[in-house]
C-alpha cells in the first residue's frame, strides 16, 4: 500500500488534477475540502452555506476518482486567522495578503494537523512549486514551478521545514496548459473553470464595501497630502485607497500615485511615480527555508508583491525574527502589510512581511522613507 | 461497526421491509385508479392511515401524508398562520427548533407576518411562563416541539398547547424526534398539528405526515389530482405508509420494554462518559429522550472528534450539518447559552433497541482516548 496523502481539494481544476495525479503515482488518496466562510460573510448573495458549488464539484471529482472526500469546517480559525488579521491589518494603514496567512494557518496549519491526526502520511495541494529534500544542507528546499508564469511560492514563503517535509506539490513540475489538459482528458466537471484571481472571500474585489459592512470597520473620510505634508485634497477613507493606486484619486494636474497611508493622522499620502520608488525595507515575522537562519548578509532576489517580478537586493538579517532588504534599484510601490520574498536561482532562501516604515508623519531623517 | 446516531436516522425495521416488499414488487397498483390492484393498493394506504391515527390517539382522516418531517413543518407553519382567521398573523416559536421550522418562521417573517422566537433554559426547555407573557391575541400559531433533536429534551407541550388555545392560537409540534419514542397522544396533549418523519422510528426515508385536528382548514401544499383529501396532490407512496405504519406500530408496541431498555444504556453512556474531566451533558438529565446522551467537552473539536470516532467504526454526530457535509456550531446549544467554544466540541450520540451493553462498553473504552489525544494535539 502506498503512502496516505490528503489531497486539499478546492473544487478547482489544479487540486482535482493533483489528487488524480497521485493516485496515479501509488499513493492511497483522500481529498478535503475546506468549508473557510459563509457566503452570507462573504457578501456572496446566495443563501447556501459555504462555497456550495465548489464543495460539490470537488465532490464530484473525488467520487469519479473513487476516494474518500471529507468536507472541514475550519469556519472559526479562518475568521480568526485570516479575515480578522486582513482586516486588522487594513485598520492600521496596511495591505495585508490573506492567501498567505490563510496557507500559514488554515492549509499547512488546520489542514495538515487534521490529516496527521487521521493517519496521513502528508498532504498535497494544487499550487504551483516544488519541495525537495537537499541532504547536504539537511534542509527541505521550496522551489519555484517550472511553469513560471504560474509559480505560487510567493504565497508559501511561510511554510516550516515540518510544513515541507509532509507536503507534495503534484504540479510543481507541469505546466497549466498540461494540466488542463489532464483535466479534459479525464472529463472533470471543472475542466474549463476560470483561474481564481480575487481574494476568495471578497470575491468582487470590493474590499472597502467589505471591511466596512461584513468586518465592522469604518472608514473616516480624511485628507490627502503631499510628501511635505501640505494638505492637496479630501479622501473616502483609509479602506478606499492602496499604495501604489494611480484611479479614483481626483485630478491634481498631474499624476498622483498613493504613496502611503497613516492610520494614525487618518491621512493619505500622495506623490508622483518617483515618490513611490523604494530602496530599502525592513520585514518582520521572517521564515527562514533553506537556511536554518541566514549567518549574515546574502544577495537575494526579491518580491514584493504577487504579480511582480523579483528585483536584485541584499538581505541583511536582523535580530528579533526580523531582515533588512536593500534593493539596488529603487523599486516602486512596496506596501507595508505584504510579503517580501528571497529568492536565490529557483529556490526560496526565505521571506517576510513588510514592517511600516518608520516615521510616521515626521517628514526628516527617515532611513526607510518612502517619499 | 457501532451504530449510535439514531437521531439522525434509525435502521429501517424488518417488519417494515417485509410489509413494505409487496406493494415494491407485485402490488404495485396506483391506490387512485379503480382497477383490482388499485383497489388493493387504496386499501393498504387506508389501513396504514388507520394504524398511525391510531399510534397518536388520531382519527384517520387527520392524518396526511407527506414525504417527511421537514414538509411537514413547512406546511403546519405556512398554512396555520393564514388558517387561524382574521386578525391574528403571529407565530411564536423557540430558538431550539429544527431549522425546518426556523427557517420557515424566517421566510413567514419575511412575508410580513410577526414572529417571536423565545429563548430556550439551560436544559433546553421552553417554559410555559415565557411562553404565556410572549402570548397575545394576534398570535395564530406556536409551534414547540415535542422533543429536541440534538440534546433529547422533552418539551413540556400539552401545557404549552394549553396555554396556546387560552389565547386562542393553534399548537403545531415537530414531533419527529419524539414519535415512536415516547407516548404522544394528540388528544392528552392538545396540539393541533403534529409531523412526524418515519426514518426515525425504523420507517423508509422519505415517508412523514402532518396530523391536523379536525376542524382545522389548511391550504393544499401540492396542487393537482386531488390525494391526501384534496391537500397533497400525487400519486401515493403506498409502500412508504405500509412501513411506515408497520414501524410505528412495532415502536409503540414495544415502546415500554425499549424505554426501559434503551434508556439504561444510556444512562450506563452518560455515566461513563461525565468521567472524562472536562465533559458535560448538554439537555435535561431526567426529561430526555430514552436514547439520546450528548456531551460538550473542553477543548476538543466535534468535527474531529467524529472522524476519529468514525475511524474506530463508531457513528455519531455532533450539532446539525450543513448541506456541504461540515459540522456546523449547534444553534439549539448556542440557545442554551452554552459559549460557542464549547459548542464546537458537541457529541451526540443516540442509541436504540438494536444497541448492546456491548456497543457502550465499546463507546467507553476508546472515547477518553480520543479526547485526550485531541486536547494534546
Amino acid at each position: 500500500m502506498g503512502k496516505k496523502v490528503m489531497v486539499g481539494m478546492s473544487g478547482g481544476v489544479d487540486s482535482s488534477v493533483a489528487a488524480c495525479l497521485l493516485q496515479e503515482q501509488g499513493y492511497e488518496v483522500c481529498g478535503a475540502t475546506l468549508h473557510l466562510y459563509d457566503n452570507a460573510d462573504a457578501g456572496i448573495r446566495s443563501r447556501t452555506c459555504c462555497s456550495l458549488k465548489d464543495v460539490e464539484d470537488a465532490r464530484a471529482v473525488a467520487y469519479r476518482l473513487g476516494i474518500e472526500h471529507y468536507v472541514f469546517n475550519f469556519g472559526p480559525e479562518f475568521r480568526r486567522d485570516v479575515m480578522e488579521r486582513f482586516a486588522r491589518g487594513y485598520a492600521c494603514g496596511e495591505t495585508p495578503n490573506p492567501c498567505i496567512d490563510c496557507n500559514r494557518f488554515i492549509k499547512f496549519g488546520k489542514m495538515l494537523e487534521r490529516a496527521k491526526l487521521l493517519g496521513m502520511d502528508c498532504i498535497a495541494t494544487g499550487h504551483y512549486a516544488r519541495v525537495e529534500y537537499d541532504r547536504s544542507r539537511g534542509r527541505y528546499l521550496l522551489k519555484k514551478a517550472k511553469d513560471v508564469s504560474k509559480d505560487q511560492t510567493y504565497v508559501l514563503y511561510s511554510l516550516t521545514q515540518d510544513g515541507l517535509a509532509h507536503t507534495l506539490f503534484p504540479l510543481g513540475s507541469l505546466l497549466k496548459s498540461e494540466v488542463r489538459r489532464i483535466a479534459e482528458e479525464h472529463g472533470f466537471v471543472n475542466a474549463k473553470k476560470p483561474d481564481s484571481e480575487d481574494i476568495c472571500f471578497v470575491p468582487d474585489g470590493n474590499y472597502a464595501g467589505f471591511l466596512e459592512h461584513k468586518m465592522g470597520l469604518s472608514s473616516e473620510p480624511g485628507n490627502f497630502v503631499d510628501c511635505a505634508g501640505n494638505v492637496i485634497g479630501r479622501h473616502r477613507g483609509l479602506l478606499h485607497y492602496t499604495v501604489g493606486q494611480r484611479k479614483g484619486l481626483g485630478s491634481f494636474g498631474e499624476p498622483k500615485y498613493v504613496v502611503r497611508k497613516d492610520a494614525a493622522a487618518n491621512t493619505v499620502v500622495l506623490g508622483g511615480n518617483s515618490d513611490l520608488a523604494c530602496s530599502s525595507f525592513t520585514v518582520g515575522e521572517v521564515n527562514w527555508i533553506s537556511v536554518a537562519c541566514l549567518p549574515g548578509p546574502a544577495e537575494a532576489d526579491v518580491k514584493v508583491r504577487y504579480s511582480q517580478k523579483a528585483f536584485p537586493a541584499e538581505v541583511i538579517p536582523l535580530p528579533d525574527g526580523r531582515a533588512e532588504v536593500r534593493f539596488q534599484e529603487p523599486q516602486r510601490a512596496v506596501a507595508p502589510g505584504q510579503a517580501a520574498v528571497f529568492y536565490q536561482g529557483d529556490e526560496v532562501l526565505g521571506g517576510g512581511t513588510i514592517l511600516p516604515m518608520t516615521g510616521g508623519k515626521d517628514k526628516a531623517g527617515r532611513k526607510n522613507d518612502l517619499c | 461497526m457501532i451504530y449510535a446516531d439514531h437521531a439522525a436516522t434509525a435502521p429501517l425495521s424488518k417488519t417494515a421491509l417485509e410489509a413494505m416488499t409487496p406493494y415494491l414488487t407485485t402490488e404495485f397498483g396506483n391506490a387512485s385508479t379503480i382497477s383490482a390492484p388499485g383497489r388493493r393498493a387504496k386499501r393498504a394506504l387506508e389501513e396504514a392511515r388507520e394504524t398511525v391515527a391510531a399510534a397518536f390517539g388520531a382519527k384517520p382522516h387527520e392524518i396526511y401524508f407527506t414525504s417527511g418531517g421537514s414538509e411537514s413543518d413547512n406546511w403546519a407553519l405556512r398554512s396555520a398562520v393564514k388558517a387561524a382567521g382574521p386578525g391574528r398573523d403571529g407565530l411564536i416559536t423557540d430558538a431550539a427548533e429544527h431549522h425546518a421550522v426556523l427557517r420557515t418562521a424566517e421566510k413567514l417573517k419575511n412575508d410580513g407576518f410577526h414572529v417571536k422566537i423565545l429563548g430556550v433554559g439551560k436544559d433546553c426547555r421552553v417554559e410555559p411562563v415565557a411562553l404565556r407573557s410572549a402570548l397575545g391575541e394576534k398570535t395564530a400559531l406556536v409551534s414547540v416541539m415535542a422533543a429536541n433533536n440534538e440534546v433529547g429534551t422533552i418539551m413540556p407541550v400539552s401545557e404549552l398547547a394549553l396555554a396556546a388555545h387560552r389565547s386562542g392560537a393553534l399548537f403545531h409540534t415537530d414531533a419527529v424526534q419524539a414519535a415512536g419514542h415516547i407516548p404522544l397522544n394528540v388528544r392528552r396533549l392538545h396540539v393541533d398539528l403534529l409531523s412526524f418523519s418515519a426514518h426515525k422510528f425504523g420507517g423508509p426515508k422519505g415517508f412523514g405526515g402532518l396530523f391536523v385536528r379536525e376542524g382545522i382548514e389548511l391550504e393544499p401544499l401540492v396542487f393537482g389530482g386531488g390525494q391526501e383529501r384534496g391537500l397533497r396532490a400525487g400519486t401515493e407512496n403506498v409502500a412508504g405508509a405500509v412501513g411506515t405504519a408497520a414501524a410505528l406500530a412495532e415502536s409503540c408496541r414495544a415502546m415500554v420494554k425499549n424505554e426501559t431498555y434503551v434508556s439504561a444504556l444510556r444512562d450506563r453512556l452518560i455515566c461513563g462518559i461525565l468521567k472524562i474531566p472536562g465533559s458535560y451533558l448538554t439537555g435535561d438529565r431526567k426529561n430526555r429522550l430514552p436514547g439520546s446522551a450528548s456531551f460538550v467537552f473542553e477543548g476538543v473539536e466535534g468535527e474531529a472528534l467524529l472522524l476519529l470516532l468514525d475511524q474506530c467504526g463508531i457513528c455519531a454526530s455532533s450539532g446539525s450539518a450543513c448541506s456541504s457535509g461540515a459540522a456546523e456550531p449547534s444553534h439549539v446549544l448556542l440557545a442554551m447559552g452554552i459559549p460557542p467554544e464549547l459548542a464546537r466540541g458537541a457529541l451526540r450520540l443516540t442509541l436504540g433497541a438494536d444497541n448492546s451493553a456491548e456497543d457502550v462498553e465499546a463507546i467507553l473504552a476508546v472515547l477518553p482516548g480520543i479526547i485526550s489525544r485531541l486536547r494534546g494535539a
